[in-house]
């Protein structure tokens, strides 16, 4: 039998972060591949996603979190939600789950080299951006300013938060916070991530903007982009949209003639804009 | 293009000699109705049907099928269980669910350097030999011919069987074809003119019979402005949502992966699914990119008149009809492609 792409390869979760607690819980996983080829050889880039399965109840596509400049394991970071990532959520540290990919395609990580990149992320969007932030971070030199637009509901559904601190500190990174009402003790911005961007005024002068969160999120940020003089092709984003096989075959994935798992999740606005399908 | 002629006597005995060999598939009369089956005795072949209700795709992409099982106690195992390695004849197919097969290929199969290769479906279709079977008397809503094809088409099977009364015209098209009769190169005999003028003829006549007729010319063009046409919602108003267009269509190929797990073990299966199921797209989130009917409807006719040739050059339609015949609300694909022809953009 030529390789089955539906069998997953087999990974062992290392350690467990509790990124936010309550009812929209978020944790981060590492895994380790259990196949010492595997563990040494695999290889992604930022924005490339993970099929995660849990045998006996099914499989879900989310994006590594980690940078690839970290070796011999991946992270992805998780939203409790439904069946696959409840489940995911009761995993202790030793456990076994299946893991195949990785899946689409990525961020230009060679191409925006010298340029200033501005991430601008909401709740677990955050994921996939923090896998080009952190290789940003780890080959800092290469790329000019790096800022941070991040906003969450409330001040404990900030995800990374301890990064963004540490980031704040270091300095070499502008880390803009928000959450939507305020709360007692809150010194960074009150209002949605749109806004925050408005206020910012951030120059499109070589820059890329990156968002990801929610669809409607996504929306007014680009509004806003292109209203503060952003191009289209200056202005990137990941796109979800419910996924089987992740491998372009299951028909399940598609936004016009586009299939999101193979031929995205990144995708400049310039590709979006006249992409007429149902998102 | 060789050409043999088989009297039809001879027909029990080839397929016995075929199904010593191969695993022999074809139509089988059960309940009513007919579908393809795995065939142990000639006498079981019901060759008076003209289109089975479930098409022949199922044959290649299962209904249902075990991608890997797996053992999930303390230590996990994954296995991708063994297939079957008979080679198969597929007896009996009509020209056009065989043209289905050929728009399935490059969704399955890959199209570029890189496209993943699903095996189970390669698998099957690489050891299948087609016998197609032409279509003497094509029914009400048939509409190959609207598609370059002919209810007599060769262009999709390896031999292709024409019934011409006493006789059966057989074209021989491929390799793997020629191999397959070689063996059995006793019963047939050289075809002569006359028999051939015979097969033209039933030919002709089958096209003749054909009266529905799907235009799609420059309809790719057409759909990019349709979009956001009122079309989709006064069809979808209609629309049951029952899906079985979806089921018993020959090209359509979307699946959903289950698992089926007892205590210690189980296996990730996948199962034909419909995008006709507001399920199919819905988020974990609750969010939903086609929460009514209307974006489900018109997802469908996009998917094979706008998606399909823009990605792989070719309608996903072969003109078969079985949409047309099963649905319960009678929603006919002819009609809406000629009110996307007609529509005022
Ligand atoms: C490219 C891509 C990248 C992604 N990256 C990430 C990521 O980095 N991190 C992340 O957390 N997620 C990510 N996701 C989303 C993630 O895949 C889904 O949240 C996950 O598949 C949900 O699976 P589940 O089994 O928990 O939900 P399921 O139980 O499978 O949900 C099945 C269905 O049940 C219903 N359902 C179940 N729970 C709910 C609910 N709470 N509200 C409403 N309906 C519900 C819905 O109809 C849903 O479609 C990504 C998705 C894609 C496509
Ligand atoms: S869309 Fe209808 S007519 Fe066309 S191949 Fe499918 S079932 Fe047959
Ligand atoms: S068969 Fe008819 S009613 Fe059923 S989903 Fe298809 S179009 Fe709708
Ligand atoms: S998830 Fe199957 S085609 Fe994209």
């Amino acid at each position: 039998m030529t390789k089955n792409p539906y069998q997953p390869m087999l990974a062992t979760v290392i350690a467990i972060k509790e990124e936010v607690g309550g009812n929209r819980a978020i944790k981060t996983f590492k895994l380790e591949f259990q196949d010492e080829k595997v563990k040494e050889n695999f290889n992604f880039l930022p924005g490339q996603t993970i099929m995660i399965s849990l045998f006996g109840i099914g499989e879900s596509m989310f994006a590594i979190s980690s940078s690839p400049t970290e070796k011999r394991y991946i992270e992805v970071s998780v939203m409790k939600l439904g069946k696959v990532t409840n489940a995911l959520h009761e995993m202790s540290v030793g456990d076994t789950v299946g893991a195949r990919g990785p899946y689409g395609n990525h961020f230009d990580i060679e191409g925006w080299k010298k340029k200033n990149l501005l991430f601008i992320g909401g709740g677990i969007g955050q994921a996939p951006l923090r896998s080009l932030l952190n290789y940003c971070l780890d080959n800092r030199n290469e790329y000019d300013n790096l800022e941070v637009i991040y906003g969450a509901r409330t001040s404990e559904d900030i995800c990374f938060k301890e990064k963004f601190d540490e980031m704040q500190k270091q300095q070499d990174v502008d880390v803009h916070l928000s959450i939507d009402v305020q709360e007692e003790g809150w010194n960074h911005f009150v209002g949605f991530v749109p806004a925050n961007l408005q206020r910012l005024n951030p120059s499109p002068e070589n820059t890329i903007a990156i968002t990801c969160g929610p669809p409607i999120m996504i929306k007014f940020v680009i509004q806003n982009l292109l209203e503060l003089g952003f191009k289209e092709n200056q202005i990137y984003t990941t796109l979800e949209m419910r996924m089987k096989c992740g491998i372009g075959i299951c028909g399940r994935c598609n936004i016009g003639n586009v299939y999101v798992c193979k031929d995205g999740p990144v995708f400049s606005y310039d590709q979006l804009k006249d992409l007429e399908g149902d998102m | 293009m060789e050409n043999l002629v088989l009297s039809k006597e001879k027909l029990p005995e080839m397929l016995t000699e075929i199904a010593s060999k191969y695993a022999l598939f074809g139509p089988i009369e059960e309940n009513g109705f007919t579908s393809f089956k795995h065939i142990n005795n000639s006498q079981e072949i019901n060759l008076d049907y003209l289109l089975t209700r479930i098409s022949p795709k199922s044959l290649i992409f299962q209904q249902t099928e075990t991608l890997f099982t797996f053992n999930k106690g303390k230590e996990v195992k994954v296995n991708t269980p063994k297939t079957d390695e008979a080679k198969r004849v597929i007896f009996g197919i009509r020209p056009c669910d065989a043209r289905g097969y050929s728009i399935l290929d490059p969704v399955f199969e890959g199209k570029k350097e890189g496209d993943y290769k699903d095996p189970f479906y390669t698998k099957k279709r690489n050891r299948s030999t087609l016998i197609g079977l032409s279509c003497n008397k094509p029914d009400l809503n048939c509409f190959c011919t609207s598609f370059d094809d002919s209810p007599a088409s060769a262009k999709n099977v390896d031999i292709l069987f024409t019934d011409i009364g006493e006789k059966y015209f057989v074209d021989i098209v491929t390799e793997k074809g020629k191999e397959l009769i070689e063996n059995l190169s006793k019963l047939f005999s050289k075809a002569s003119e006359e028999n051939r003028e015979v097969r033209e003829k039933v030919e002709q006549d089958a096209i003749n019979a054909i009266t529905r007729h799907m235009n799609t010319e420059g309809v790719v063009k057409k759909l990019d402005k349709m979009f956001n046409h009122d079309l989709w919602q006064k069809t979808a108003m209609r629309c049951v949502g029952c899906g079985i267009c979806t089921f018993l269509c020959p090209t359509c190929h979307c699946f959903d992966m289950q698992d089926e797990a007892i205590l210690k073990e189980g296996a990730r299966i996948r199962v034909w699914d419909s995008c006709m199921y507001p399920e199919y797209t819905m988020h974990a989130s609750g969010h939903n990119p086609r929460p009514a009917r209307m974006n489900r409807v018109r997802n469908r006719i996009y998917h094979k008149f706008s998606y399909f040739p823009k990605n792989d050059k070719i309608f996903a339609c072969t003109g078969c009809g079985r949409c047309i015949d099963y649905c319960p609300v009678n929603i006919d694909i002819i009609d809406i492609i000629a009110k996307v022809k007609e529509a005022k953009t």
